[in-house]
Parts: structure tokens; C-alpha cells; sequence
């Protein structure tokens, strides 16, 4: 799906996000991405989905060069790579059911967007995307009025209202609460099962990268530090990617790997 | 620089920001030109309590009372005041015809940075970049010209293009809160916050469709509430546009002073209250609607 080759992002020519990264992920594969704070997985997110290009290096979706894509051409393709983000990103005053909607616009002509922002168009197709993440009674509710593991569920809808063939989760459950966070993990993966879809999701939690994918990868400064199978995932690989950064949760993370038999046995829901 | 978090390691604390020459050079030249200006501006409050300042404030505001209440002047109002308000409710609405559009092309991140256009800009050929920023500053600049010129300037240009009557006022208040309104407008738009607009992008909306899902929506409670401010300036700004002969009540204002007749003076301003504090009252009300709705 994805052939990245020597790929570079520097914003502002001085601060360095991302740096050579070669990287290749095939169709219908389910990666896990894992590393620090600041190690350049958003900026990698926004490369894939196309909304930032990369400084140099090339980028292939689907065989085809990203930098060939403008205008009409890269709204068709941007249509068929979804996207989750941390912060939900929805609109808040927004009802729901615009909201969920609005994964729509790449395929809807003007008119029907027009149209659908007066009076919803494909309401029921928004009621059944909602049923599927398990809130279909918020469909007319305000976005901004539901808390945040159910505005994460709205974006989930979204996402199943754009039926893209690629999912890209940008740390999807770190603004949401543990117990809920495994459940919204658990989502993702049965639709990218399911429907064979490229699931591509950053992760904070060690724990539920090794439970949910069969292939990790560390990033660290910019760059892959490690792109394995999780089974060949070391302790001294997690170490590797989180030495020298400090954060609490991080250290956390360390932590948790270090005794993972005592984590599990608290910890109940992550194991399967 | 005081630090509160007294108790953080002195490490942790953020350097002192050490002031550039450019600002030093900056606050001087600022301080210089207000003490200049007090002096050639000639403030001199205590002109106001000398004895012939005195008797004039006394003589005009005695004149005030008993504000004239007869009917023979108050049956003249009805048609002025209804004129007032046409004027500036058709100005206003001029306003935003020609606002709104300007205030789009002078919204940096849509026309040519920000997430709207990272991909563009790289892509594009350098000629439509330049186009784009082109636009924007020559809308710019348009929008600031309609700004600088006085409204009661343009009313009295309009007033000889069109004649008397309120419709120079509707294109005096029109043109110049065009300019206003065009250049609030696109402030209010760059300072939405861009995560929704990158993820609607994301799913590969056009512009158009990221505007009126991600735009408007969270920008919306901003610029009916501007709007609506304009509106009530607007029925202050139709009063001096009267003395240049654009009708409304602002004309039996100028009649008035100019008979000294300060009495009725006194009742045309209580008017003018009432109507602006009426505004008020209603923009308050249309703003809560607006932000208790949740579609759009």
C-alpha cells in the first residue's frame, strides 16, 4: 500500500521531524507504531494521509508518487486514506450526525454537501455507522456535549461513513480513559479485519501494541529504531527506543514491560 | 521575572527574555509621540472650567430641559427614524454582501498558507502560488481602503453622485463597513482552530466543503456577533451621515443644533439611545439562538 523511500520533513528549515525513513507496509497489513514523545509519528501520520508533503524522499500509495497528486486528483485519493487523530478533530458545534457526515465530502458533489448541511442526506447511513460504535441514540446531539471516548467514537464513524481502504490512528486512545481505550483498539481492529482494510495506528501503550499487532515498529528521532514481527520485540529494544527521555509515563511504559506477567494480572482486559 | 513556582528547580524556570534593540528603539519612539501629542493636540482639560466654558456647558445643557415633547415635533420624527433604520439595516446588509467574499480572499490560511495549502504551495507551479498571494494582498488593500476613507466622506461623495436621501447612506455605511467588517472577518476565520479543517481535508473535501463543514460552523457565533455590533454602529454612524444631507434622524439633529434648539436636541438623543440600547437588546438575543443551535 505504502512504499516510503528516503523520506525527510523539516519544518521551517531548521526543525528536523522525520529523517530518511524507508519504510514499506502492505495491503490489508495491521502495524503498530510505538516510540517517545516528539519521535515524529503525527508528522509521519500527516505524510500518509496526504494533508502535508514530505521535504524530500518519495512517497508511493497504491504505486503511485504522492508529489504526481494535486487538486482533483489528490481530494480522490486523500478519499480512500482515513484518518483518526488524538484530539478527535471534530467540529464541535456541529450535530452528530454532521459530523459523521462529513467523511462524505470527498464524494459527495457540492450541491449534495449543501444539501446535506441543511437537511441530512444519508441520515440513516449516519444512524448505522453510529450503531456499529455503539451511540446510535447521540445522532442529533451537539458534538461538543459528549465526552471524549464518545467524540473518539464519532470520529470512528466518520471514518465508516469514508469507508477508506487505508486507517491511519493517530494515537487514537491516549485522550481517553484505559478501560474504554482497549475497546476502541478492539473497533479499529475487527473493521481492518473485517472489511481487509490497512490498519496503521500510533501508539502510547506498550502493552496494547503487543496484545492487537502482529508488527511493530519503533520510531525514535525521526527515524525507525526497530520494524519487527511483536513476537521478536525484545526488552532490550523498548529500552533502546525510550532511553533518554524522561517522561513519567514513559518511564511507565519501561516499567510495565519489565514485569509483564504482574501488569497483565492487573490489568485483565488487555489480555485476550 | 517573578516565579510563582517557587518551589521548581532553578533550571526549570524559563531564562529572562532579554529585550532586542528593536524593541527598545520601538517603546521610545512610542512614549515620544505621546508626549508630542499631548502638547500639539492642545489637551487642556482645564479650558473646560474657566468661566466662559462654564457658562456655555451651562447655557447648552439648561437649554436641554424640558426636552420638547409637543406633538408638533415629535408627529415630524416618524419618518426620519424609520429611516434611520432602514439605513443602516440595508448598509449594514451592503456590508456583508461585499464583506463577506473580501473577507474570504483576505483569510491567509484559505488562500494561500496554512494546512489549507501545505500541499499546494509545494506542488503548484510557482506562478499560481504568486496569483494567490497577489489576490490577497490587493484585497487587502481594498478592504483598507474602504476603511480609511470616513464614511461621512463617502456619504458626501455619494450624496453628490445619487442626490439626497438615504440611499448615499446605504452606500456610505455599505462601502466603509465593508472594509470593517471584511477585515474582522478574515481574522476571525484564521484564528479557528485548524485540527477539524486538516481532518476534513484529510477525507479529501474540497475547500468549498471545508469552509462551509468546518469554517463557518466553528466561526459562526464570532461573526454574527460582529455583525450585529456593525449594525449598532451603523445607526450612530447614519446620525452624522444626516448632517451631509443622507436623511434619517441624523438631518432633524442637524436642524436642530443649528436652530439652537437644544430642547428638541435633548429628545432626538433619547431616541438614539433607545434605538441603539433596542439593538443591543436584539443582538444579545439573536446570539444566544445562534450559539444554542447545533446545526450550522
Amino acid at each position: 500500500m505504502y512504499v516510503l523511500n528516503q523520506i525527510c520533513k523539516i519544518f521551517d528549515s531548521r526543525t528536523v521531524a522525520v529523517r530518511e525513513l524507508d519504510l514499506k507496509i502492505g495491503r490489508g497489513e495491521r502495524v503498530a507504531l510505538i516510540g517517545p514523545s516528539g519521535a515524529g509519528k503525527t508528522t509521519l501520520f500527516r505524510m500518509l494521509n496526504l494533508t502535508i508533503p514530505p521535504t524530500s524522499g518519495t512517497l508511493l500509495f497504491d504505486g503511485l508518487d504522492s508529489r504526481h497528486f494535486s487538486g482533483r486528483r489528490l481530494r480522490e485519493v486523500r478519499r480512500r486514506i482515513g484518518t483518526i487523530y488524538q484530539q478527535h478533530n471534530l467540529v464541535p458545534r456541529l450535530q452528530v450526525v454532521h459530523n459523521v457526515l462529513s467523511g462524505k465530502l470527498g464524494s459527495w458533489p457540492t450541491w449534495r454537501a449543501v444539501q446535506s448541511l441543511i437537511r441530512p442526506t444519508e441520515a440513516d447511513l449516519a444512524l448505522e455507522a453510529l450503531r456499529h460504535v455503539g451511540i446510535a441514540d447521540k445522532l442529533y446531539e451537539r458534538t461538543e456535549t459528549l465526552s471524549g471516548g464518545q467524540q473518539q467514537r464519532v470520529a470512528i464513524a466518520r471514518l465508516l461513513a469514508q469507508d477508506p481502504e487505508v486507517i491511519l490512528a493517530d494515537e487514537p486512545v491516549s485522550s481517553v480513559d484505559p478501560a474504554l481505550a482497549a475497546g476502541i483498539v478492539k473497533l479499529l481492529i475487527d473493521l481492518s479485519e473485517t472489511h481487509c482494510k490497512t490498519l496503521l495506528m500510533n501508539l502510547h501503550s506498550v502493552d496494547l501494541a503487543f496484545a492487537h499487532f502482529p508488527r511493530l515498529i519503533g520510531l525514535k528521532d525521526g527515524t525507525i529504531s526497530f520494524d519487527l514481527p511483536a513476537a521478536a520485540v525484545t526488552d532490550e529494544h523498548l529500552a533502546a527506543l525510550y532511553v533518554g527521555s524522561q517522561t513519567e509515563a514513559v518511564e511507565e511504559e519501561i516499567f510495565s514491560r519489565a514485569e509483564p506477567s504482574f501488569v497483565r494480572s492487573c490489568q485483565p482486559h488487555l489480555t485476550r | 521575572m517573578q516565579n510563582r513556582h517557587s518551589s521548581a528547580p532553578v533550571s526549570l524556570t524559563l531564562p529572562a527574555r532579554r529585550h532586542s534593540n528593536f524593541q527598545i528603539v520601538w517603546s521610545v519612539l512610542f512614549i515620544l509621540t505621546f508626549l508630542g501629542s499631548y502638547r500639539l493636540a492642545q489637551v487642556k482639560p482645564l479650558l473646560l472650567l474657566e468661566p466662559e466654558g462654564r457658562r456655555n456647558i451651562w447655557r447648552f445643557v439648561t437649554g436641554m430641559f424640558p426636552p420638547d415633547l409637543s406633538w408638533d415635533f415629535v408627529s415630524l420624527l416618524g419618518r426620519p427614524i424609520i429611516e434611520t433604520i432602514q439605513l443602516s439595516l440595508m448598509g449594514t446588509f451592503m456590508a456583508v454582501v461585499i464583506g463577506f467574499p473580501l473577507g474570504l480572499l483576505a483569510t491567509r490560511s484559505l488562500t494561500f498558507t496554512g494546512i489549507l495549502n501545505e500541499r499546494e504551495m509545494v506542488d503548484s507551479r510557482r506562478s499560481v502560488f504568486l496569483l494567490r498571494k497577489g489576490t490577497y494582498l490587493l484585497v487587502r488593500a481594498i478592504l483598507s481602503l474602504f476603511r480609511t476613507i470616513p464614511e461621512f466622506v463617502w456619504a458626501f461623495m455619494f450624496v453628490r453622485a445619487v442626490g439626497l436621501g438615504p440611499f448615499p447612506g446605504v452606500l456610505a455605511i455599505g462601502i466603509s463597513y465593508a472594509g470593517m467588517l471584511g477585515k474582522v472577518y478574515s481574522e476571525i476565520l484564521e484564528h479557528v482552530n485548524p485540527g477539524p479543517l486538516e481532518s476534513l481535508q484529510a477525507t479529501g473535501a474540497s475547500r468549498l466543503t471545508i469552509l462551509l463543514y468546518g469554517l463557518l460552523p466553528q466561526a459562526l457565533p464570532n461573526l454574527v456577533s460582529y455583525t450585529l455590533y456593525r449594525w449598532e454602529c451603523a445607526i450612530r454612524a447614519s446620525t452624522i451621515l444626516g448632517f451631509v444631507g443622507a436623511g434619517g434622524i441624523g438631518q432633524q439633529l442637524e436642524i436642530s443644533m443649528r436652530m439652537f434648539n437644544f430642547n428638541q436636541v435633548l429628545t432626538l438623543v433619547a431616541i438614539l439611545f433607545v434605538m441603539v440600547a433596542g439593538v443591543d437588546v436584539l443582538s444579545a438575543k439573536v446570539r444566544r439562538t445562534i450559539l444554542s443551535r447545533s446545526s450550522v
